[in-house]
């Protein structure tokens, strides 16, 4: 693929609204999860929790989107000058120019779940004050930022579950590449719901205790929350040595099952292997792997195997999870922003909480911090119903 | 900016309309539109563990999918799809919703699987094999033109032959007043970057302001009005008659798609 810049990106997650102080929680490999006090939610689990979304105000014209995914949308919007950075690209470029492209998995369905708690007790009728468009439909998060930022082009949500906000690269990159737009607003956005924290609850998949990816003893995810947002452009002639670039995706399906990931892992294999491709890359131009690392037993498992089996055992690499908790449809473009970061610092973030390293797995998991030139790193998202998705990105100079 | 792509094979289901020979001669006017509630086929093509787990919305994406797959001779585990529908299984949704509201809150592990917008998807490739790349779109009333895009540019830019399907299922009553959905209808279509023996019809998509084509018959109107998959009828209206036209299909609120077809 030609490869494209990443002019401009944002990350907020419970370690922290915007770049500084999500970079600063990695440099002191801190995380954000604390035990479940969510809402009405009962449940023995620690979670990623952006403090302040309910107090996050949408303009007085968008109202009609109000809910919890879009008030974290909005916070992310305004963090590191990206919405201004949106403004000027759509002056340069046209509105028509400029798509949008958003990752989620469950949108704003908590205004739902909420209503179902309000019916009318003889029609069982959801309140009049509730509104199905702008609020649950997958869509609303990404129809919300296009209203927000006045954009006109072509725009949609990918729902892929966890791979949702990986994906959406790759459709930035064809529409780039095809001619229709000049710049992608591209990321994900998926915030704490009751659906996500009692439906893994109901999988056994969610850990009592903040999730310990390669851990001998990992026992479930973590769900969290992210808003994480790139402004995908051309590669101009005069760039920035220092710049980030999109230099391939890869993308696959497992055929295997909707909640368990192949036991081979050769769905993510074939996922990395299409990256490495795209970007014309080998195995050893990679120096980082950011894992989809959720930390249940058999994600793990299946993306050691192949990991290993297409890298070796040499390959640093880690999951952010232990620090930011499973952001699910926003995990693809938060990871992709983590990325960024540990290339332009030279930083490769260990895995926090894991303990001790499962034995059985021979990835080269890393638990500590290293400092070393990261030139290019390879970001993984898999999610249910067997869908993979592969980014590389890599320094420009 | 033009893309374009050959149509290989076409699948229809929906109210009245069981397939797409069928929907063919309704939409060419040799054949009444006689609304009826849509008939859904258990997929064969699922092991009878998993086909006992699918809802209506997979049904419906993979009845369409198999028939547009099979009128173009495609072998599906070689073709990358797109999937596109305005919401994922309306029941699954309202029933994780109801037991959210009780205060036991016991959600059903395989009802929470299949709640992802991305089910139809994954049942395909699990029924197919196919460890294909799969693109799940939601466009909310403009998810068969975003799904139209996508599939275009995989076309045109990394020059492969693609599997399109949109389709829409309705939600249960409290949601239903909300999301008033009448029924399920899909549509699903072969895009190739070539001419081929299966070729119905060159596409040749742009973007537009004018405003878009509606159906004369009041019924199918109605449809293309309340289904958002349904929002292809002037396109399949053209693939039908089987002459070179052009329609104009609705999409977001700043703009439209205009579809150029040249049958082959």
């Amino acid at each position: 693929m030609k490869p494209l810049l990443l002019a401009e990106f944002t990350a907020t997650s419970c370690i922290g609204r915007g770049v500084a102080p999500t970079l600063s929680a990695l440099v002191e490999q801190r995380s954000g999860l604390e035990r479940c006090e969510f809402e009405t939610v009962k449940i023995d689990t620690h979670i990623g929790e952006v403090p302040g979304v309910d107090a996050q105000p949408l303009p007085k014209d968008l109202q009609i989107f109000n809910c919890r995914n879009n008030r974290l949308a909005e916070l992310g919007v305004q963090q590191d000058g990206f919405f201004d950075a949106v403004q000027a690209a759509a002056a340069r470029w046209g509105r028509r120019r400029v798509g949008v492209f958003i990752g989620t998995s469950t949108a704003g369905i908590m205004q739902t779940e909420l209503a179902y708690r309000a019916r009318d007790a003889v029609s069982g009728a959801l309140p009049p004050s509730f509104v199905y468009g702008t609020t649950h439909n997958s869509f609303s998060v990404a129809d919300y930022l296009r209203q927000r930022c006045r954009l006109e082009g072509p725009a949609m949500v990918v729902s892929s579950a966890c791979a949702s906000s990986a994906k959406v690269f790759g459709s930035a990159r064809r529409m780039i590449e095809a001619g229709l737009i000049d710049a992608a607003l591209v990321g994900g956005t998926d915030s704490l719901c009751l659906t996500t924290l009692y439906g893994f609850h109901s999988l056994q998949l969610s850990s009592p205790a903040p999730c310990r990816p390669f851990d001998a003893a990992r026992d479930g995810i973590s769900i969290g929350e992210a808003a994480a947002f790139v402004l995908l452009t051309r590669v101009p002639e005069n760039l920035d040595p220092g710049a980030v670039l999109l230099y391939g995706v890869g993308e696959s399906s497992d055929a295997y099952h909707m909640s368990a990931p192949h036991p081979e892992g050769l769905g993510a294999k074939r996922a990395m292997q299409a990256a490495l491709t795209s970007a014309s890359m080998e195995p050893g131009d990679i120096d980082y792997i950011n894992l989809h690392g959720t930390g249940t037993p058999s994600n793990d498992r299946s993306e050691s195997q192949a990991v290993t089996s297409i890298f070796g055992p040499t390959t640093p690499c880690s999951s952010t999870k232990g620090a930011t908790g499973h952001t699910l449809g926003a995990s693809g473009a938060l990871e992709a922003v983590i990325s960024v970061l540990a290339i332009q610092n030279g930083l490769m973030p260990g895995g926090v909480h894991t303990t001790r390293i499962d034995p059985n797995l021979t990835a080269h998991y890393i638990k500590e911090n290293r400092r070393a030139p990261v030139l290019r790193v390879l970001s993984n998202s898999f999610g249910f119903g067997g869908t993979n998705c592969s980014l590389i990105l890599g320094r420009a100079g | 900016m033009r893309l374009s792509a050959y149509i290989g094979g076409i699948g229809v289901l929906g109210p009245g309309l069981h397939s797409w020979p069928h929907a063919a001669a309704v939409l060419s006017g040799l054949e009444p539109y006689l609304a009826a509630p849509t008939v859904l086929p258990a997929p064969a093509m699922l092991p009878p563990a998993e086909r006992r787990r699918t809802g209506r919305v997979v049904k419906l994406a993979l009845a369409v999918a198999l028939e547009a797959t099979a009128s173009a001779d495609a072998d599906p585990t070689l073709l990358p799809s797109v999937f596109s529908s305005s919401g994922s299984d309306g029941h699954i949704c309202h029933e994780i919703c109801q037991a959210l509201a009780l205060s036991t809150r016991e959600v059903s592990p395989t009802r929470f699987s299949n709640s992802v917008h991305n089910v139809a998807a994954g049942y395909w490739s699990i029924a197919t094999g196919s460890m294909t790349e799969s693109n799940v779109l939601c466009a909310f009333d403009a998810s068969f033109i975003a799904g139209l895009l996508e599939a275009l540019t995989q076309v045109a830019v990394d020059r492969h032959s693609v599997l399109l399907v949109a389709y829409d299922s309705e939600y249960p009553a409290p949601l239903h007043a909300k999301r008033p959905i009448p029924d399920a209808l899909g549509v699903a279509m072969v895009l190739t970057p070539e001419h081929s023996a299966t070729s119905i019809a060159r596409i040749d998509l742009t973007l537009t302001d004018e405003t878009c084509d509606s159906m004369s018959d009041l019924q199918l109107e109605a449809l293309r009005g309340a289904i958002p998959a349904a929002r292809s009828l002037p396109l399949l209206r053209l693939l039908a008659i089987g002459a070179a036209g052009r329609a104009v299909l609705d999409y977001l609120d700043v703009s439209r798609a205009a579809v150029q077809i040249e049958p082959c």
